[in-house]
């Protein structure tokens, strides 16, 4: 049975359609016009226990709606989900203790106080005995090395200090499904880099379910094997990340190093230059062309060097976006 | 469909229930104190108004004096208030204030609701009222440990107004059970406003009104004795006297010991309407909240 069960869901939310203009706003204190926009337009989804998955997808893709429809936060318009077995929207306290939310935007650490504090609160809420509380606290400082900053008021740490507390709290009660909501938003990349690691680490060490939307792709290839696109409210995707480029581009990139004095005249023929810096010129070709097309230059030009290569992981997924919005 | 079997966790009882409220209110309380300068001042501010209220009503008083004649054996009463009656009506109004009112509350609410905090308390296994209360309890703890002194300092002073003297012992419990629900009332009251803010998002101009009526009628700017008796009879109907006019009335025995028993259980009545009420309106707006998004 999959941990995480998403069956068809739908989300709409009814939103007030404000014109432009004083008169309008006037108008629209008496008469307003409402639009349904659908956030999520009917989303499959099975995770099974132990798995990290990625949600990509442009902004308003539903990606966070999602999240926000698997932690409860909000009902859906249709459709069923469960994780762990339990229906998230019922929001029963047994569910509630047993995943986490944590939103790279959000805060929900006690602003003025030292983070140990809200731990010590967070100890209380979810029932956490004592020593386990102790070692589990002990075992996550030591990991992502804020021993030091426990007693200083979280409002004084830097943002990517705070993501960690953030983190730390919530995983101190042990959840095993964790949602992460653009965990490294706004970090240096070294935040990110250490954020990445800490994840790594702790998903495979407690074999904990993961789901998490991030823009970066650096941290999706640093955690995910597996890759969810979502876009205009629907699943396009779902595989490995290597995958995507496999499915979503027809194009291999084809660099050609020619011999001094052997310009050919007319390149655009081969495929569509990308870049060229005499004697090195970038082609991107059709994936079916590429055979056809080097065995035609290297027969007519002296060629030097050859490289062919799949075209960047983020230009193939920014098209995608591009063609689906 | 069967859920997947949790590992063990604490048990969760009505201990660990009371543990938790009790940690809350500790955690805030430590947060409280985080603002040393802000509160002090806050709490002496309070202190202000009550040096014009003795002026204005010594000025008001003098003026009916001269009216009728400066009889110094028969001196004038408004609304079965002397002078030093009312000084001390005004000294008791502050002390049932500082249990009934609860500034930010409302308004705190409605940021939450905007701002989306309030997811918090939707992925956690708290309940949001609870932890309000629990919040504001430890803020008024903290508002009494700082202002006793000041407060005992300022009634010492002003002992001459209390020509009573001290109330008798069921006068002084039922003016310290009126206490304790005026602020059970003041905070129920306000946190239903704050959850209006479901619908409207925005309080404040509500919020405003209510401050506006809650001044004349819970007997804040004057004692409610004083208004025209039809009015008198209607006002008396409201709650809104619980947060002010009550407190003091029962204080200077302006309520009659017969009627004492029954305006405590219509009291501890709308206490229950409150949490109910209050605990309806949030419910229903967590559903159109979760229908909605945010």
């Amino acid at each position: 049975m999959p941990i995480i069960d998403v069956r068809d869901l739908t989300k709409s939310y009814r939103v007030f359609r404000k014109r432009e203009g004083l008169v309008e706003s006037v108008r629209g204190l008496f008469r307003r016009q409402y639009t349904e926009i659908a956030a999520v337009r009917g989303i499959n989804l099975q995770v099974e226990a132990g798995e990290f998955v990625a949600f990509l997808g442009p902004n308003g893709a539903g990606k966070t709606t999602t999240l926000k429809l698997l932690s409860g936060v909000i009902n859906p318009s249709g459709g069923q989900a469960t994780v762990m077995g339990y229906v998230p929207w019922e929001r029963s306290n047994e569910y509630r203790r047993r995943f986490a939310l944590v939103m790279g935007q959000k805060n929900q650490l006690w602003w003025d106080l030292p983070a140990q504090e809200s731990y010590r609160l967070h100890q209380q809420i979810y029932g956490v005995q004592p020593d386990r509380f102790k070692a589990r606290l002990d075992e996550l400082t030591d990991l992502l090395d804020v021993t030091k900053l426990l007693g200083q008021p979280v409002r004084e740490l830097s943002l990517g200090e705070r993501m960690k507390m953030e983190l730390i709290a919530a995983l101190l009660h042990s959840p095993e499904v964790l949602f992460l909501d653009e965990p490294t938003i706004g970090l240096d990349v070294i935040a990110q880099h250490n954020i990445q690691k800490f994840l790594r680490f702790y998903q495979e060490k407690h074999k904990i379910t993961i789901l998490l939307t991030s823009h970066y792709m650096k941290d999706v290839a640093a955690l995910c094997k597996r890759v969810v696109i979502v876009a205009g409210g629907l699943v396009q995707y779902d595989g490995s990340l290597a995958g995507i480029v496999d499915k979503f581009s027809g194009k291999k990139i084809v660099t050609l190093q020619f011999a001094d004095g052997d310009e050919p005249s007319n390149l655009a023929r081969l495929g569509t230059v990308l870049d060229t810096h005499w004697p090195k010129v970038k082609i991107s070709i059709a994936r079916t062309d590429v055979p056809r097309v080097l065995a035609e230059t290297l027969r007519d030009y002296a060629i030097e060097d050859v490289s062919v290569e799949d075209p960047p992981l983020e230009d193939v997924i920014a098209d995608l976006f591009h063609q689906v919005s | 469909m069967s859920t997947i079997p949790a590992s063990p966790l604490a048990k969760i009882g009505a201990v660990h229930q009371v543990k938790t409220w009790w940690m809350m209110i500790r955690i805030s309380l430590e947060e409280r104190l985080a603002y040393r300068g802000d509160f002090a001042l806050g709490t002496l501010m309070r202190f202000l108004p009550i040096i014009t209220q003795i002026f204005l009503w010594g000025a008001i008083f003098n003026a009916v004096a001269a009216q009728s004649g400066n009889d110094e054996n028969n001196p004038p009463m408004l609304g079965g208030y002397a002078l030093p009656d009312m000084v001390a009506y005004f000294l008791l109004t502050m002390i049932a204030r500082a249990f009934s009112s609860m500034p930010g509350l409302a308004s705190g609410i409605a940021s939450q609701v905007r701002q989306g905090e309030i997811k918090k308390y939707l992925i956690q296994p708290v309940d949001l009222i609870s932890f309000l209360l629990c919040t504001r309890i430890a803020h008024k703890l903290a508002y009494y440990v700082v202002a006793t002194l000041p407060f005992a300092f300022v009634f010492f002073l002003c002992r001459g107004f209390f020509t009573e003297g001290f109330p008798p012992p069921a006068y002084f419990i039922a003016f310290l059970g009126s206490l304790v629900m005026g602020f059970m009332i003041g905070f129920f009251l306000e946190a239903t406003i704050g959850m209006i803010s479901f619908w409207l998002l925005e309080v404040n101009s509500l919020l405003l009104i209510f401050m506006l009526f809650s001044f004349f009628l819970s007997g804040h700017m004057f004692p409610l004795s004083l208004l025209p008796p039809d009015i008198e009879w209607f006002v008396n109907l409201l709650p809104l006297k619980y947060l002010a006019y009550f407190p003091a009335a029962i204080f200077l025995q302006k309520i009659p010991e017969d009627e004492l028993a029954t305006e405590m259980a219509i009291e501890a009545g709308w206490v229950v309407f409150f949490i109910i009420v209050c605990r309806w309106m949030y419910e229903r707006g967590l559903k159109r909240y979760s229908g909605f998004g945010g």
